[in-house]
């Protein structure tokens, strides 16, 4: 890493980009997950030598971009289709890795139905879910993840579960599937869970690999969309820790074992 | 489309739904994705017993929207895929096909027309033909579309449309309906001989390569305006190069028929009685929908005192054929949604116009 005048700021390699992901300035707000996200996902490929046998699927939604940040073969899918493109993709070349990446709106509202029939067929992919309980690319509107009393560009009282039912918990649904290998909830509001974090994604990439292929993995990372939530990065990893993740529990919900299957 | 008399290939009796089943098949296409709807069905339930036996996969997708969707993801790595439905499912595709036309992306699909709109009924009907050549979906985009007449072309038309579809990197739908999907004929299975083209954007994984994306958003300043311009320029290219018609006893004669699919067929018969009857009468086929035959259809105008555009819906292709031509004068509609009409219907249509008493 150089500094402004080009020289090298640290003497010793502390840091290093994956290859996975390009050397490119990211264009989400500040104190958006997104970035973050990316990175994982990035540096498990790269950690499973999956570079070059991963196909990537960019959803609608501020994370369109993906083609744009990530050196992998990427389709970018109507609002909500991926797992349906996954599904297409993967049957076609049944020996490459796929993955989606999906927001809450995408996922948990128009792509409801894709999702749970990929999830009950099997596919073997990867779906990397982030709640991060608002449509952030069209101005903060009330998704099936947003919280009770939340306030949104259309939920502007609140959320009411009375009009607008409840939010709801995707990882625990989709865990309650047969064609599910692994399901889990996480974030990357601190180092800590950074870590938790990529072992998840890397658990969910791991079961479509040669000699696992068990069913569809998905990996629902709480996140933050300061933007949206009105609110100062740092309160916004907050309210993630504390009130998400209370109503969203973190852990694994699901973790199929080689032997359950045979 | 007729096949050439050189190739003696053994004939067999097979439905059009078969034949799309054969064509595709032959033309090495081995996925196929699909939801339940009729008057289709023989196709997908074909496909599912096949398609496992010659290392294909048949996959009943949960709805026409997963459908679409799935091709979009097969079609992205650059292998030939095709779905058949009708009607409703159909409309559920048309934001997957938008997305097919602005990435660029080849498939097949089968419209086993139904009559509309809404649930409609599953009569066979040509009230699709506005959906299947005027829009794919939004924005500016179209798909290639062949209407085949006989069992024969279901076959061979099937081929040729995923050859069209490689060649343009854009959807082709055949536009078929109730009647010619379930017509059983005697066709010539051709041997399928294209070569198909190398696929130097398809997505594989990025091995020894730079990375590819297959997209149809398009950002920056002018990005975007520049693509439809592209799209448009490869449009015009089809219209140039592919329009695809069939001249039917059009010498000398003074009255023209312009039908499309089920229609021509029975006006063939009824160009036959008429002619018997010493009216002078032929016919122009666009088998191409789009492109639209509008240069031949204007000349067989030309040379005629009437024309016939005869339809199973409320008049629809009459619109092209009017933009064809000048001389709207000589156009009179025949009409008969949602019913094959018969032999002696068209007949009568033709002593109408050529001014023969009843
Ligand atoms: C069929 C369709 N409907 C609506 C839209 C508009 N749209 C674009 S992004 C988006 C919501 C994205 O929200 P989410 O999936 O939560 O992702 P985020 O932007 O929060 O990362 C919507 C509704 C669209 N592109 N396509
Ligand atoms: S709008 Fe929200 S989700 Fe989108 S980039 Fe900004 S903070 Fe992230």
């Amino acid at each position: 890493m150089k500094n402004a005048a080009g020289k090298d700021m640290f003497s010793k390699l502390v840091y290093e980009r994956p290859k996975t992901l390009l050397d490119r300035r990211l264009h989400y707000c500040p104190g958006c997950h997104h970035g973050t996200i990316h990175k994982i996902i990035a540096e498990t490929i790269d950690e499973l030598g999956q570079r070059e046998n991963t196909v990537g699927i960019a959803p609608v939604g501020c994370a369109v971009l993906l083609y744009d940040y990530m050196d992998l073969d990427i389709l970018e899918a109507p609002h909500g289709r991926a797992p349906a493109l996954a599904t297409g993709i993967r049957r076609a070349l049944p020996d490459r890795v796929v993955f989606t990446y999906q927001g809450d709106g995408d996922l948990a509202s128009i792509g409801m139905s894709e999702i749970i029939h990929a999830a009950n067929r099997g596919e073997n992919i990867t779906v990397v879910f982030v709640n991060n309980t608002t449509y952030g690319m069209t101005g903060g509107q009330m998704a099936p993840t947003t919280m009770l009393g939340q306030k949104t560009t259309t939920s502007p009282y609140g959320r009411d579960f009375r009009t607008e039912g409840y939010p709801i918990r995707m990882a625990e649904l989709l865990a309650g599937l047969e064609g599910v290998a692994y399901s889990a909830r996480v974030t990357v509001s601190s180092p800590a869970h950074i870590r938790k974090a990529k072992e998840a994604v890397r658990k969910g990439f791991e079961m479509q690999l040669k000699g696992m292929r068990m069913g569809l993995s998905i990996i629902e990372i709480l996140s933050t969309c300061p933007t949206n939530w009105g609110m100062k990065p740092l309160d916004a990893q907050k309210r993630v820790l504390g009130e998400m993740a209370d109503y969203f529990p973190l852990g694994v919900f699901k973790e199929k074992k080689q032997a359950d299957f045979e | 489309m007729t096949t050439s008399a050189a190739c003696a290939v053994k004939r067999i009796l097979a439905k059009g739904n078969e034949a799309v089943c054969h064509g595709a098949i032959a033309a090495g296409c081995r996925f196929y994705y699909g939801y339940p709807i009729t008057p289709q069905n023989d196709i997908p339930e074909y496909m599912a017993a096949q398609m496992p036996k010659i290392g294909g996969s048949f996959l009943q997708a949960e709805s026409e929207v997963a459908t679409i969707n799935m091709m979009l993801g097969t079609a992205s790595t650059g292998t030939r895929v095709m779905t058949s439905s009708s009607g409703p499912g159909i409309s559920l595709m048309q934001e997957g096909l938008s997305f097919m036309v602005g990435s660029q992306l080849p498939a097949v699909i089968v419209n086993i027309a139904r009559s509309g709109p809404g649930l409609g009924g599953i009569a066979p009907s040509q009230g699709d033909y506005f959906q299947a050549t005027k829009v794919a979906g939004h924005g500016d985009a179209h798909l290639i579309c062949l209407a085949p007449h006989s069992v024969q072309e279901m076959y061979s038309l099937t081929m040729l449309a995923f050859d069209l579809a490689d060649k343009y990197r854009n959807p082709v739908m055949i536009l078929g309906d109730a009647i010619i999907g379930q017509m059983k004929e005697p066709y010539e299975p051709t041997p399928y001989t294209s070569v198909v083209p190398e696929k130097p954007w398809a997505l594989t994984g990025a091995a020894g390569r730079a990375a590819r994306s297959v997209k149809s958003m398009f950002l920056k300043e002018g990005e975007i305006e520049a693509h439809n311009w592209k799209l448009l320029e490869k449009f015009r290219k089809i219209r140039e190069e592919e329009v695809r018609f069939e001249r039917y006893m059009i010498e000398g004669a003074k009255f023209l028929i312009v039908a499309f699919g089920t229609v021509a067929r029975v006006a063939k018969t009824s160009i036959q009685w008429a002619r018997s009857e010493g009216i002078p009468v032929g016919m122009l086929r666009p088998i191409s929908l789009f492109p639209f035959p509008e240069e031949q259809v204007r000349e067989a105008i030309e040379g005629v005192e009437k024309v016939l555009v005869a339809e199973m819906n409320t008049g629809q292709m009459v619109e092209d054929v009017q933009k064809s031509t000048p001389h709207h004068d000589k156009i009179r509609f025949f009409g008969k949604p949602c019913a094959m009409p018969t032999p002696d219907e068209i007949l009568a249509q033709i002593r109408l116009i050529a001014g023969v008493k009843q």
